[in-house]
């Protein structure tokens, strides 16, 4: 039985939560398979994080470092990860379905000539595993077959890997890139910066939409709600198209999928593809002036209100609560 | 240029989608069938880059016969020809790959650009796996590609804001929702479409391994969520979350 790669993903010397949950995902293939669980991390030098990685219940951590693997590139991780698996007889790469989960494992997958599954939410004792189709309208439970299979999972879908008893040790193999072969130049990465947390992992989450109606009133109406929750700040589809707020904040389908403790929708209809990226979440609230808008129809708290009269007000009356 | 621009049909974005009881697929009765919003992005931006640069825009679907309604449709908003890899069974994101792996090289296109993801399928697979079989640079959820000579900068769409790569055509491209907007297939290009090159070969003659690695077992509909209630007012909604929901 082969064994269950983890990738690993790491930033500046952290590893953010998503990678948590990769190992999560990870061991719990690992354990209904009767299999290892072995962490890799790729990286010019990235001991520092594979030892941080190390005690999170895995039975092995494998550092990749190379140069070539300084900044995340398409080719020369695929590469580089391709030629793991085979070392190692692997039966199961995964990591989390991040932007570089996605950019990076269907390629890996060609390259190794193995199915992929997208997004899981769930892995069954039969081997099958389940994943959402159609906006998260159908749920699909599929079969990969092969000598390897490719993952990706939904960050929201599994809780955050825990610190075990012991560290697992480090493995330090070379990288087998073939640096002459790559074809891919980074250029730079513009972050978007914020003192928030993030989208992702927040406990709060509170979006703004079309009803907003700019990008100031984001500023001057939305952030004292956010920050008086210490909530991350969304947005709908239809705000980040109209220039309101950064592409990173989008909420949905084809954007970040969130399942956090409170999400409050404010000036959100509530589309379908909305509704994907959020309806997982525990509490859902939403404040629309249109009492027909679709998001009603997923909230536990609905507020019919005008936004501008409301969302202050809100702020004052959260005041008070914590005040007492 | 040579750009090839594949699209898949999807069930139109507004449709509500019914599991049917048997789990074998979703009910079309109600399905209104339109391209991926995404490869009508990639229609858009192959257009843009033919006006500026001159070449040719060849659409591939891979599907039915019936799927030429959208291929008419991405010849009228303004691609030269198309082809239709005829298939009637499931095809999995390798497959797929394979085929257009194999039409990409005989057409020797410069770029492929396509969508992301099909909005039925989600699975955000295809075009990464192509640049892979073609041993090609890929830059997917592009929200800007521009070009200096052979050499392209694309800016993507990623978790924690905008990433911008560069490298050399050939390459494969994947389009996210804010690289443009596309335009509406006008009158007089609904009438030019009809005598543009629409050809169909049938998947199976193109001597590619298609048996599927991945398989749909059955759908099932999500849990739908309790039916929440109205509050009257702001302060009767902090009350709730502070009390009820116990959240703040």
């Amino acid at each position: 039985m082969g064994d269950v790669l983890i990738f690993a993903e790491h930033l500046g010397g952290h590893f953010p939560k998503t990678t948590l949950t990769a190992i999560h995902a990870g061991l719990e293939v690992a354990q209904k398979r009767g299999a290892n669980a072995i962490a890799v991390v790729a990286g010019d030098a990235p001991e520092a994080v594979a030892a941080e990685i190390a005690k999170y219940g895995v039975s092995k951590v494998i550092v990749l470092a190379h140069p070539a693997l300084k900044n995340y590139l398409a080719d020369a991780h695929a590469a580089a990860l391709t030629a793991l698996v085979k070392k190692t007889g692997a039966e199961f790469i995964l990591t989390t379905a991040t932007a570089i989960g996605k950019d990076l494992m269907p390629r890996l997958a060609a390259r190794l000539n193995a199915p992929m599954a997208s997004e899981i939410t769930a892995i069954n004792a039969d081997g099958t595993f389940v994943r959402p189709m159609y906006a998260g309208n159908a749920m699909a439970t599929i079969e990969l077959d092969g000598p390897v299979k490719v993952i990706t999972v939904r960050g929201t879908a599994f809780d955050a890997a825990k610190p075990a008893a012991a560290a697992a040790p480090i493995e330090k193999l070379d990288a087998e890139i073939d640096a002459a072969a790559l074809k891919q130049e980074f250029v730079s990465f513009n972050q978007t910066k914020s003192d928030r947390p993030q989208l992702t992992e927040a406990r709060i989450v509170v979006s703004g939409g079309r009803g907003l109606k700019s990008g100031e009133n984001f500023k001057i109406v939305l952030e004292p709600l956010v920050d008086e929750m210490g909530a991350a700040m969304g947005a709908s589809r239809a705000a980040v198209d109209a220039g309101f707020v950064p592409n990173d904040l989008q909420v949905g389908q084809t954007g970040k999928v969130v399942a956090p403790e409170l999400y409050v929708a404010v000036g959100i209809s509530g589309a379908i593809q909305h509704l994907a990226g959020m309806k997982d979440s525990k509490i859902i609230v939403a404040i629309n002036k249109d009492e027909e808008a679709p998001i009603f129809s997923v909230a536990d708290y609905g507020l019919v209100a005008d936004l501008f009269k409301a969302v202050p007000e809100m702020v004052e009356e959260l005041k008070k609560v914590k005040a007492h | 240029m040579k750009i090839l621009v594949p699209i898949k049909r999807v069930p139109d974005p507004a449709t509500t989608i019914r599991v049917l009881p048997d789990g074998s697929g979703i009910a079309t009765d109600n399905v209104k069938w339109v391209i991926n919003p995404f490869d009508e992005i990639a229609i858009e931006e192959a257009l843009r880059i033919k006006e500026k640069q001159g070449g040719e825009v060849v659409l591939v679907t891979i599907g039915q016969s019936t799927w030429q309604e959208q291929l008419r449709t991405g010849l009228a908003m303004g691609a030269d020809r198309a082809i239709l890899a005829k298939s009637d069974g499931y095809l999995d994101p390798l497959s797929l790959a394979r085929i257009l792996a194999k039409i990409t090289g005989d057409e020797q296109a410069d770029l492929v650009l396509l969508g992301k993801q099909a909005i039925d399928d989600d699975s955000n697979q295809v075009g990464q796996m192509l640049a892979e079989m073609l041993g090609w640079p890929q830059a997917t959820f592009a929200s800007k590609v521009e070009f200096a000579d052979k050499k392209v900068t694309v800016t993507r769409e990623v978790d924690g804001g905008l990433e911008t790569i560069a490298f050399n055509l050939p390459a494969v491209v994947t389009t996210d929702l804010r690289l443009n907007e596309p335009r509406y297939a006008s009158l007089p290009g609904i009438m030019k479409a009809r005598k543009k090159e629409l050809k169909e070969v049938p998947a199976e003659s193109l001597g590619l391994d298609l048996a599927p690695k991945l398989k749909i077992k059955s759908l099932t509909a999500p849990p739908k969520r309790q039916a929440g209630k109205k509050v009257g007012s702001v302060a009767e909604l902090v009350g709730v979350l502070h009390t009820e929901a116990k959240v703040i």
